[in-house]
């Protein structure tokens, strides 16, 4: 607890997050949905003074698709960090994305009627 | 994280979704602290689940600050998820948070393209459901209520339960052992049923 007027410390969680991000604010959701599918693209070489975060994705992301949240998942990062992430090596033409939810919330039928019967597959 | 795998099944087993894929569903499983939803995805998920921590920050004013400054603190929380290919061209993710208030961007994030949410309810504290409930409806997100039976002695019936959360009465209410593959699966087959007749 600190008293009021107290600096509250910073965590180094805090800090690390900072870093990686450089203090930029992390973008929204509208940007890459949580189970927005990435993949590197082919040939494509690691950008020059990529941080060790950044190295972690490419490695990861060059065996094939996952979704935004597993990468996060896999490399320990919060969802928000990942995606900022993933974002820059997208604009920089480095990932491919695939399955990007619409934008509006409208529901699709085909696909809850693909996944009525995939769930109902396994039941059996 | 197991990272020591130990027969050659487990070292095949890749982490990825298959290359066929071009479609990702999501679905919210939500609910209090406690009510299973850990459980229930890993009870589905062809992946271990995963988790991460994710930092909330939180404006709280002192009252008794006679200056009424607000600070912020910071929080976190764990968002759980886990994967399930139901065709070869389709992939659905479960995510699971707790249904607290502070946690809102989470929700927004979590809402986004969700087909609906799967609110998890222990009859035995139903009153802890009710802020869930609020944040369900905040986001538009269509529901089922999958009741977690956590004591088979103690029977509620689905009207008590109704009653109790005030349900429209085209809500569906399931029964569910998040434990078991068969009963979660169950219970998800009931919301997009429901999904269905809403989207009809
Ligand atoms: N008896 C019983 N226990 C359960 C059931 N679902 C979850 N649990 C247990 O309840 C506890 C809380 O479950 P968890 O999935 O971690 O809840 P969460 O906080 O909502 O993620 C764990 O110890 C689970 O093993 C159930 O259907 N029946
Ligand atoms: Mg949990």
């Amino acid at each position: 607890m600190t008293t009021p007027g107290e600096e509250a410390p910073v965590t180094s969680d805090f800090v690390r997050s900072y870093v990686i991000t450089g203090g930029r604010s992390l973008p929204s959701s509208d940007e890459l949905a949580l189970h927005t599918l990435v993949t590197l693209a082919p040939e494509r070489t690691l950008p020059l003074g990529a941080g060790p975060e950044v190295r972690a994705i490419w490695e990861l992301c060059a065996g094939g698709y996952l979704s935004v949240a597993e990468v996060a998942g896999h490399l320990g990062l919060p969802v928000g960090v990942a995606r900022l992430l993933l974002t820059d090596l997208s604009e920089q033409g480095h990932l491919l994305r695939r399955a990007e939810p619409p934008r509006a919330q409208n529901v699709d039928r085909a696909t809850l009627e693909k996944v009525l019967h995939g769930l109902q597959s396994l039941i059996g | 994280m197991d990272s020591n795998p130990s027969s050659a099944e487990t070292a095949q087993k890749s982490i990825y979704v298959s290359s066929a894929v071009t479609n990702a569903a999501k679905i919210l499983v939500v609910g209090h602290f406690a009510v299973g939803k850990t459980t229930f995805i890993g009870s589905l998920s062809e992946i271990t689940p995963l988790r991460t921590e994710e930092k909330m920050t939180q404006a709280s004013v002192h009252v008794d600050d006679l200056r009424g400054v607000a600070d912020k603190t910071t929080t976190t929380v764990a968002l759980d998820f886990g994967r399930l290919t139901l065709s070869d061209d389709l992939v659905l993710y479960l995510f699971g948070t707790p249904g607290q208030q502070r946690f809102m961007q989470l929700w927004e994030d979590m809402a986004r393209g969700a087909l609906g949410a799967l609110l998890l309810v222990d009859p035995a504290r139903l009153e802890e459901t009710f802020p869930v409930i609020d944040l369900i409806e905040r986001y538009g997100l269509e529901y089922a209520i999958a009741v977690n039976c956590f004591d088979p002695a103690a029977t509620y019936s689905e009207a008590e339960v109704r009653e109790a959360l005030d349900l429209l009465p085209d809500t569906p209410v399931v029964y569910c052992d998040a434990r078991d593959q068969q009963s979660s699966a169950r219970a998800l087959i009931a919301l997009v049923r429901h999904l269905l007749e809403r989207a009809a």
